[in-house]
């Protein structure tokens, strides 16, 4: 077993342990079908402490069975936006599980046509899909579709809102990862207690941003948002779930880096700056993590970025690949966890 | 001869400074009396008697901006439809908005519009576009549409943006001495935008409104409203649509006691609802401008209190189900509200926040009548029109949306409680609608 497995395998009993805890109230059941995922909000910590168990047995298993998991099980795939990571790593963690999957784009089907997101949804339903992976432009989108369609629906990710299964899995990057995180302690709220997590650019527009700064502190971290004014506005206060938890503002990048446990990358979403002027250049020199920025203020960090990246503008080459970066292990992660969400939206057990 | 006798209700006349017990004599389809209870019931028999004790009687509601949707969007609402609706929600007078298929401009449309075939419940008003094809640039035929019935001009869903046809829409309009209506809005900030903007918006990723768009064109009219009176010494009255803002009434009541014409309404919406409403992305809590925060609602509801606001208006503004069942940001703009606005603003203007009836009752018929010149309507006037609603002040109920006279059920009231339900409404001296 490697160290990583060993760690994950701590983390899963810890889960076990807490299995008995009785569940938050969460009306939101009643309106969408279990095993959706829609935003963070929705999770409570020991929804999240099961997540990550069934991802640690999953990960365990011999192929052959992890095979059978989801055998005979539909998934549809509706992706509405372009995406490599999220839609590869949803359907290959879903063919991993046996379960048939089919791909539907906005490019390629009658969505073309003028065929509401309502009646997409009905007609995979008839079509038998048991469970509808969507990403979409449009915020809150995977609401509407949870309702219409009565399936349960996990958001890979919805316009500026949420991208839910990327905050989990950049969660557990964190905990395999950081050298603070001591395995024997259970998932709670005081987990990630005693480490700050900066997430520095464009957090506007970011759906990754808004997913972590409100999963995160509710696991005890300290939450750093980083940027300018017009990629960062005050309004992102919005974010904090409230209850004494932290979330801050520091517009100055290197101070906030000073305080990094982990430092979390964001590219600009040039699609979606609608008319808002950047001067890329001005951004470069003060929110760019250079190898020089990363040794002088955070030598020890973690570096994570949700991809894609822009090589050269939110973080150079010789980060991204450097000793520090965690990047190729989100995607992994991303792999893992969303076998996971799947398995738990298809109320199969693993 | 037509006569009815309305005997034993608590009758509210804020126009005249009724509010007690009276009988009211309907004769010929105006108001013939209203007396001391018992003093007619002698002369006329049982069947032409109608017994309402218990009731409050009052000047049917006059709503100065709805939407229904005809010519050319009646699979969202009808004329025949909306006004029926509004004779359920106890009006006896609706003032349609232009922003039909094709934009009501001109004396045909309008004329098409008012027409007795299209089958109206209740009396039918219009404001026709400011500017031609509501596009903001040229203004219409102001006289002319005057004369054939216009009894103000808005762009309504859209404001007049530029400075120079403001100007000449609110110097035209003061020569034919009626309301230029405007839909406060700075297009140039909402872009995009679908809800309001603050922490709710940035928290579910949808672009907002800042309140400053509402502000600004609100602040540029009155400047141009000063600079009429100095330059032109004319006092163009301006009306401010469905104001949802604290900045937007600062500069109202600022401009109200700096002598100027100006004029305002709340929709029920506005008062009673915050951006809370919008939740998990309710396209019927969607409408323009949006539910704002708290310290603006609570503004708005001052603002009906201490009198800034001069009206309650809904903006009735049905769609079809297939139309709100679609992404937020995609989902049009508005709400019903014609049977919600009495049982609302009774339950949180009058009871929550203890405006007397009388005060509820001006907001909705005397005052609405006021802003667009009516003298024979929203009042009880000896040989006014019999516009009269009867009400129970004291029901409490739940609206329920199937149930609605509208053809379209998009309202965030579906299930709400309600205070106060309309027992019957008559418009000119036919009952137009009896629970």
């Amino acid at each position: 077993m490697t160290k990583l497995a060993k760690k994950a395998a701590v983390l899963e009993d810890v889960a076990a342990l807490l299995s008995g805890t009785p569940q938050e109230p969460q009306p939101y059941r009643s309106l969408y079908a279990p095993g959706s995922l829609l935003t963070v909000e929705h999770l409570s910590i020991a929804d999240v402490a099961e997540i990550f168990a069934a991802t640690a047995r999953l990960e365990r298993m011999a192929g052959v069975d992890r095979a059978r998991v989801l055998a005979g099980r539909t998934i549809a795939l509706l992706f509405y936006e372009s995406s490599t990571r999220t839609r590869t790593s949803f359907e290959l963690a879903a063919k991993s599980l046996g379960a048939t999957t089919t791909l539907v784009s906005d490019k390629s089907s009658s969505i073309e046509k003028g065929e509401s997101l309502k009646d997409t949804g009905l007609t995979l339903r008839a079509l038998g899909a048991e469970c509808i992976i969507l990403r979409h432009a449009a915020s809150g989108s995977p609401f509407l579709l949870a309702r219409t369609s009565g399936l349960p629906v996990l958001n890979a990710g919805d316009g500026m809102h949420q991208h839910p299964s990327q905050a989990l899995l950049d969660l557990r990057t964190m905990l395999l990862r950081l050298p603070q995180f001591d395995p024997a302690r259970p998932i709670d709220a005081k987990t990630l207690d005693g480490v700050t997590v900066v997430i520095t650019g464009d957090i506007l527009h970011s759906r990754v941003a808004r997913s972590n700064a409100m999963l995160l502190p509710r696991l005890g971290a300290r939450v750093i948002l980083c940027g300018p004014e017009e990629l960062l506005p005050e309004d992102a206060m919005g974010l904090d779930m409230g209850e004494g938890r932290a979330l801050e503002i520091e517009r100055d990048f290197d101070r906030a880096l000073q305080q990094a446990d982990v430092a979390m990358m964001l590219r600009i979403q040039k699609e979606r700056l609608e008319g808002l002027s950047l001067d890329l250049a001005q951004y470069c020199v003060q929110y760019q993590l250079s190898a020089e920025r990363l040794a002088a203020h955070a030598p020890r960090a973690l570096v994570m970025h949700p991809g894609p990246m822009i090589r050269g503008l939110e973080i150079t080459g010789e980060v991204a690949d450097g000793p520090q970066s965690a990047i190729e292990e989100q995607v992994r992660q991303g792999l893992a966890v969303r076998r996971a969400l799947l398995v738990r939206a298809l109320g199969a057990t693993a | 001869m037509s006569e009815l006798l309305i005997t034993g209700a608590h009758v509210i006349d804020p126009a005249n400074g009724v509010d007690g017990l009276c009988d009211v004599l309907v004769r010929n389809r105006r108001i013939a009396a209203v007396t001391s209870p018992g003093e007619l019931t002698g002369s006329l028999p049982a069947e032409k008697r109608l017994d309402a004790a218990g009731m409050v009687l009052a000047p049917g509601l006059i709503d100065i901006h709805v939407h229904l949707r005809e010519p050319g969007q009646m699979h969202k609402e009808t004329i025949r439809t909306g006004t029926a609706a509004a004779a359920a929600g106890g009006f006896t007078t609706v003032v349609a908005m232009p922003n039909t298929t094709p934009v009501n401009d001109s004396v045909a449309e309008l004329e098409w519009m008012l027409a007795a075939e299209r089958g109206a419940a209740v009396k039918l008003l219009a404001m026709p576009a400011a500017t031609v094809g509501s596009m903001g640039l040229e203004i219409t035929d102001f006289r002319a549409l005057v004369r054939a019935g216009a009894v103000g001009f808005t762009d309504d869903g859209k404001p007049v943006l530029e400075d120079e046809a403001m100007r000449a829409a609110l110097l035209t309009a003061a020569e034919v001495a009626v309301p230029v209506s405007q839909h406060a809005e700075d297009t140039r900030l909402t872009g995009g935008c679908s809800m309001n903007a603050g922490r709710m918006a940035f928290r579910l990723g949808l672009r907002g409104m800042p309140v400053e768009a509402e502000s600004r064109i609100v602040e540029r009219d009155i400047r141009l409203l000063r600079e009429i009176k100095q330059v032109e010494k004319l006092r163009p009255h301006l009306h401010v649509q469905h104001v949802s803002t604290a900045g937007a009434l600062r500069a109202i009541r600022q401009a109200k006691e700096g002598g100027l014409h100006v004029t305002c309404e709340a929709a029920p919406h506005h008062f009673t609802l915050t951006e809370e409403a919008v939740g998990d992305y309710d396209t019927n809590a969607k409408m323009n401008p949006p539910l704002r925060a708290e310290a603006d609602r609570r503004a708005v509801v001052e603002a009906l209190l201490d009198g800034t606001i001069d009206c309650i208006a809904t903006d009735h503004a049905p769609h079809a189900s297939h139309e709100k069942e679609v992404e937020f940001e995609r989902a049009p703009n508005g709400i019903t509200g014609l049977e919600t606005a009495l049982g609302l603003a009774l339950r949180v203007l009058h009871r929550e926040r203890g405006m007397p009836l009388a005060r509820v009752i001006a907001l909705m018929s005397a005052q609405p009548a006021k802003v667009i010149g009516l003298h024979q309507r929203g009042n009880l006037k000896v040989g006014s029109w019999a516009d009269l609603v009867l009400f129970d002040a004291a029901a409490e109920w739940r609206f329920a949306a199937k149930d609605s006279r509208s053809m379209s059920k998009n309202t965030p009231f579906d299930g709400a409680a309600m205070l106060g339900r309309v027992r019957a409404t008559i418009c000119e001296g036919r009952i137009v609608y009896r629970a």
